[in-house]
């Protein structure tokens, strides 16, 4: 592909990373193979405080070198790309992609467009209550409409499987897209020129290199369907199937295993039970029920913490995550905070309930709880503590935390059939209302706050209305917009004006 | 010593007459100071020109060979008025800081310097930051040079112009008895090129000789009856000077063809952009070749009346390109030509922009509005560019700058906003530094931000209400010592200020790069440091003092920032909150790491994880962090939509997160992976035996759990 010699004898190249990924070393390298081959390379940059976090956009321009004895001046070069007039843009990330073509840079008619298609999150998208994240196929689209050619896959992955960077795998597909008029060894001499990582810089040079090279498509993995392998498994499995819509199915069998893990086959048979009970009133609240009341239900009280934390398979995660190699030993730290609250939720409703409704008692035995600890897993005193913990499991259906959350289970599911009984959609955003309900302590009790002041304006205010449902999303939206619950606040005196919510 | 090495750059400083230095912009000044025979440098670091001082910092040997004094001035203030060694003795002297803010402090010394005038050449190295990336108020350098009457060279983006108009800058300096400032771009000071070298030469006399053979004349000292003599001076005898000076070493330069009814005049700094736009209407090409008559103006300051008349005489219409407000030079043009009786049109800001950095793209579009109204025949066709998607925009986020992965002035701030859960919004006075970052998502911190060093003095006016809220003050140790504990900490003694003073005390100057400061932990073969901030308050009569050690410890932090906030002590309360800056800490100790590692040393590595299972996505750690490596990822559990929590590899361990959790009491899914290498023979022995134990009990665990599984 020739597309530097479009009536014009220069190359214009903008590389737009982030801080701290490299572009400068980028930059340089691709300074070094144009000089080295016949080229004046000048490249420019604004690094300042965007250098931290922020993106960066790094600008070279390449022309061929006068003859010797031609008489020409040194060439003077633009110190920033114009939008319409740059040959190639490399992008570290999806969104950085997606900024380049929001400043013009990606042009139809010349823009060999070199992306990585991984996400790094900004701050917005990643302190969301919720879901804050951009819509990656929306870029991905506009990549290949707007650019001449768009060479996009996941570099940070190939940079992880080449056990080197970012910048060194952008380069190799710089090399590859053959965009510039150097041959492979000349860009791997540039890497060698640098002289810092050769070995690894070059590993990520050539899996970037093959992967423009091949121009290879995102993998795309499919989700196995769950099969049962008890026989207790067998038998909901069965009468999920037997109960339920197909559409349902996947969730409802998920939800199914979470419980059988969390408590028992009969807590399991609890769920569907209450599943049941929406798929009969219309099969298309089945879904919804059978992934929210999962959530619920398989409620994280230590009891479920302490067995998550003391599994195998966690173990082994942990190790493969902070890539522990052989000779080398692996310490795992957790950080709890289990208030005196969340100890007396643990214990059987009688005994917890009379502490915390004692003033006296609570106030003596607080002191003890106020503290984070820092819980060493790999060690045998925390290891023993916590298997223990886990081994409540049995007594949980005992616990005052289960009988409180049965019963709010109880009246958000009966809200959902007296809406659904008129409004199908009403009831299944009342259903939806669930994912308020997050986190622990403090976070869980906004949640739970959260959701009842929902619940609360639905009855009194919303069901029956025509637009009951999407009062209702708009409701769980707001929720989900700021901690203070300010947006939430809004959202309700709006809809009911005379009474303000607090 | 900062934790970075310049070494490689300092090899550069050393090339020979003839050799091709190849290199950024700032790096060729550096080179070309020492070419000209400059006697002594200063300043202060701060983008664009941080490189110039770092460079020279780690140039000890070199600078000691050649009899150069470089000294890394307390602020721009001290700086400027270390340029006084010119006043009296031929003493070529350069100091170099970031404008229009280091101008500013720098001003009163700067007047007193022009006022008496210069004998050995005095250049001021400014490094402009406008535009794009800036982190400062949009000002002009332009004006300083105005009101005090100093010279500003504003060089065409080429490393031999910007060489040579340094060595001509200080020859201008000393014909004309007055500094010379030297505009050196952001684009520029980061623009690599190449020139060819001179030797360096070393100064006829150095600082040493003069202080040894001490010279006075009255007439040079500001005061009266001298200052008067002075500002007579000024227009009589040194701006004529300049002006013969200017003109008879060409020092602006002309391109494209001699006659044409139509021109432009361009600042040098912008040539390059202007020549691009040029090109793209098809007007110039990539050598400079325009087809239009360009006034390249590389001294903006004074401009030479017979040049711009005669550039103008015989034009219908001249575009002039002046970046900024206000367009002092359009005015200054428009007074000549009318003082000429010439009739030629002036078009600047009318087709110019009159704020923003002038991009190729906005050169571009008021070039082609000059030429629609002035040369019809020769304005380009309208590019017709691909529409617009505005929804596509609000799918790409912004990405504001924030603090480092691991950086200690965040939980220092996480402390600041558990602290607001309890007593309600404080006004927060900001300083300048990376702990600025806090005005930004996710802390959404700090109120005004009135200078370097001066968070303290910006809640001078906060007097409480008997015992109501008091109000905050960020500085970070590079603000302290750069006036802070003066302006600041000195005021607020005095006036018995009711308010609370953090000093973020990180070891280094880090937003600019990482420089050693006073307090800084470092041992510096040629600078003092380790002057321990709680000593110097101490001195200044402060009585709450409190030092943290650790900024980690959120709890700690939380509770001694609610103290001060609360005592009934009155008067400054100072916390100095001590953790070594990351982004240096990691530059420091990684090396170290993996050579102790390498060794078979005992080396010890911490990072921390999330548990996807436990997190339920929502972000609260993340609302009370921001850390780059705490991040989201889709969430593996296909019942829940939020995604979860993720921490990835470049976790640097600090702790914060943990921290965090703990003290706003959030959730458990936070862990802290230690890994050993080369662990010693009993830690291995005993790992070994605790890990049989647990992993037997995990297989029972498993099978009770495949028992009762799906």
């Amino acid at each position: 592909m020739d597309i530097f010699n479009q009536g014009r004898d220069r190359i214009t190249i903008a590389i737009l990373a982030l801080g701290g990924e490299g572009g400068g070393v980028l930059a340089e390298w691709v300074q070094v193979v144009a000089r080295a081959n016949g080229y004046v390379a000048q490249g420019t940059s604004v690094p300042g405080v965007a250098q931290r976090t922020g993106s960066t956009v790094y600008y070279i321009e390449l022309v061929r070198t006068g003859s010797q004895g031609d008489n020409r001046p040194d060439p003077v070069l633009a110190m920033m790309p114009v939008p319409g007039d740059v040959d190639i843009v490399i992008a570290s990330e999806l969104m950085e992609a997606g900024r380049a073509i929001l400043r013009g840079f990606v042009s139809q008619d010349r823009t060999t467009l070199i992306g990585s298609t991984h996400r790094v999150y900004a701050i917005s998208e990643k302190s969301a209550l919720g879901d804050g994240t951009g819509a990656n196929a929306r870029i991905l689209d506009a990549a290949e409409r707007r650019a001449a050619r768009f060479i996009g896959f996941d570099m940070a992955a190939a940079a992880q499987g080449a056990g080197s960077v970012i910048s060194s795998v952008m380069f190799g597909a710089l090399a590859g897209s053959g965009a510039l008029p150097f041959s492979r060894e000349a860009f791997e001499e540039a890497v060698r020129h640098g002289g810092k990582a050769v070995a690894a810089n070059l590993k990520g040079f050539a899996s970037g290199f093959e992967a423009a090279e091949k121009g290879v498509a995102a993998s795309s993995e499919v989700q196995q369907d769950r099969k049962p392998t008890t026989a207790a498994g067998r038998a909901l499995h069965e009468r999920l199937c037997r109960t339920l819509p197909q559409a349902a199915h996947a969730l409802a069998t998920e939800g199914v295993a979470r419980l059988m893990d969390y408590q028992d086959a009969a807590y399991a048979e609890l769920y569907l039970d209450r599943v049941e009970r929406f798929a009969a009133l219309d099969p298309a609240l089945a879904a919804p029920a059978a992934r929210h009341l999962a959530l619920w239900m398989a409620f994280e009280d230590p009891i479920r913490v302490a067995d998550l934390k003391i599994r195998a398979a966690r173990s082994s995660r942990i190790a493969q995550e902070v890539r522990v190699s052989e000779g080398q030993l692996l310490r795992v730290t957790e950080y709890m905070h289990p208030r005196l609250q969340e100890v007396c939720e643990t214990l059987p409703r009688g005994l917890g309930a009379r502490i915390l409704n004692s003033p006296g008692l609570r106030r003596r035995l607080e002191p003890f709880f106020a503290r984070g600890r820092h819980v060493e897993t790999t060690g045998l005193r925390w290891f023993l503590t916590l298997r223990g913990l886990a081994a409540m499991r049995p007594m949980r259906r005992k616990s005052l935390r289960y009988a409180v959350e049965q019963a709010r289970i109880e009246r958000w599911l009966a809200l959902a059939e007296r809406a659904a009984a008129t409004d199908i959609a009403a009831g299944a955003e009342i259903l939806a209302c669930q994912a308020l309900v997050k986190g622990y302590s403090d976070t869980f009790e906004r949640g739970i706050a959260n959701l009842e002041a929902v619940l609360a304006t639905a009855e009194r205010h919303l069901l029956g209305r025509p637009d009951a449902a999407m009062q209702i999303a708009a409701l769980r939206e707001a929720a989900l917009k700021d901690e203070e619950g300010k947006a939430l606040g809004c959202a309700i005196a709006e809809v009911a004006p005379a009474r303000l919510a607090s | 010593m900062a934790e970075r090495s310049f070494k490689k750059e300092v090899e550069k400083l050393r090339l020979g007459a003839g050799e091709h230095f190849e290199g950024e912009g700032i790096l060729a000044v550096t080179k070309a100071l020492l070419q000209a025979g400059v006697a002594y440098v200063g300043g202060y670091q701060g983008s664009p020109i941080s490189h110039l001082m770092d460079v020279f910092a780690d140039a000890d040997p070199l600078l000691k060979e050649l009899g150069v004094h470089f000294e890394s001035s307390a602020n721009e203030a001290a700086a400027g008025a270390m340029l006084a060694a010119s006043v009296n003795y031929p003493l070529r002297g350069a100091v170099a800081w970031k404008s229009v803010v280091g101008t500013n402090v720098a001003s009163d010394a700067l007047s007193n310097l022009a006022s008496g005038g210069v004998t050995g050449g005095a250049l001021i190295i400014i490094g402009e930051d406008y535009g794009e990336g800036s982190s400062i108020m949009q000002e002009r350098t332009h004006a300083f040079a105005m009101k005090s009457q100093m010279w500003l060279l504003d060089p065409r983006p080429n490393l031999a112009t910007m060489v040579d108009m340094v060595e001509k800058g200080f020859e201008l300096s000393e014909a004309s008895n007055t500094p010379v400032m030297l505009e050196m771009r952001v684009r520029s000071c980061h623009m690599t090129g190449s020139f060819v070298a001179k030797e360096n030469r070393r100064p006829a006399m150095t600082v040493g000789d003069a202080a040894e053979r001490p010279t006075r004349d009255l007439d040079r000292i500001v005061l009266p009856p001298a200052i008067f003599l002075h500002e007579i001076e000024k227009v009589e005898r040194r701006w004529p000077a300049a002006q013969a000076f200017i003109r008879d070493n060409r020092l602006n330069e002309w391109f494209g063809p001699e006659r044409d009814e139509i021109g432009i005049i361009v600042q040098g700094g912008l040539f390059n952009t202007l020549n691009r736009a040029l090109e793209l209407a098809g007007l110039s090409d990539t050598w400079g070749g325009t087809k239009l008559p360009v006034y390249c103006l590389n001294a903006v300051y004074p401009l030479i009346v017979d040049e711009v008349t005669q550039f103008c005489a015989g034009k219908k219409a001249v575009l002039v390109l002046e970046e900024g407000q206000p367009e002092f030079i359009e005015h200054e043009l428009s007074s000549i030509l009318r003082r000429a009786d010439l009739n030629t049109r002036i078009v600047g800001k009318e087709v110019m922009p009159r704020a923003g950095e002038y991009s190729g793209q906005v050169i571009g579009e008021g070039l082609a509005l000059f030429l629609e109204q002035w040369a019809p025949d020769r304005a380009p066709t309208r590019a017709q560019s691909m529409p617009a998607e505005p929804e596509l925009a609000a799918n790409v986020p912004a990405r504001p700058a924030g603090f480092c992965t691991g950086c200690p002035e965040r939980p220092i701030f996480s402390a600041m906003k558990l602290v607001q859960r309890e007593l309600g919004q404080l006004h927060v006075s900001a300083d300048i530094g990376c702990h600025l970052f806090s005005i930004l998502p996710p802390f959404h911190i700090g109120n005004t931000t009135m200078g370097y060093g001066l968070g303290t003095a910006g809640a001078s006016a906060f007097k409480p209400n008997g015992s109501g809220k008091r109000a905050v003050a960020m500085m970070g140790d590079g603000g302290f010592w750069h006036n802070g504990l003066t302006s600041g900490i000195g005021n607020a003694v005095f006036n018995q200020d009711d308010t609370v003073t953090i000093v973020v005390d990180n070891g280094y100057s880090a937003a600019t790069g990482g420089q050693d400061i006073l307090s800084s932990r470092a041992d510096n073969d040629i600078r003092t440091t380790k002057h321990p901030i709680e000593k110097a308050v101490r001195g200044m009569g402060v009585r709450w003092a409190r030092t943290l050690t650790r900024t980690y410890d959120v709890a700690r932090m939380r509770d001694t920032l609610r103290e001060a906030l609360t005592t009934p002590e009155k008067g400054p309360k100072v916390i100095v909150a001590q953790s070594e800056c990351m982004l240096n800490k990691q530059r420091r100790i990684k090396p170290q790491l993996a050579r102790a590692a390498s060794e078979g040393k005992r080396v010890v590595r911490e990072r921390f994880g999330v548990d996807a299972d436990t997190c339920t996505g929502d972000h609260a750690c993340i609302r009370l962090s921001g850390c780059p490596s705490l991040s989201i990822r889709p969430n593996p559990d296909p019942l829940r939509q939020h995604p979860v929590t993720h921490i990835d590899n470049s976790c640097v361990g600090c702790g914060n997160c943990g921290e965090v959790a703990h003290a706003a009491v959030l959730c458990p899914s936070f862990w802290k992976a230690t890994v050993v290498t080369n662990p010693g023979w009993w830690e291995r022995k005993a790992a070994k035996l605790r890990g049989w134990i647990i992993a037997k009990m995990q297989r029972r665990h498993e099978r009770a759990l495949a028992a009762r599984a799906f």
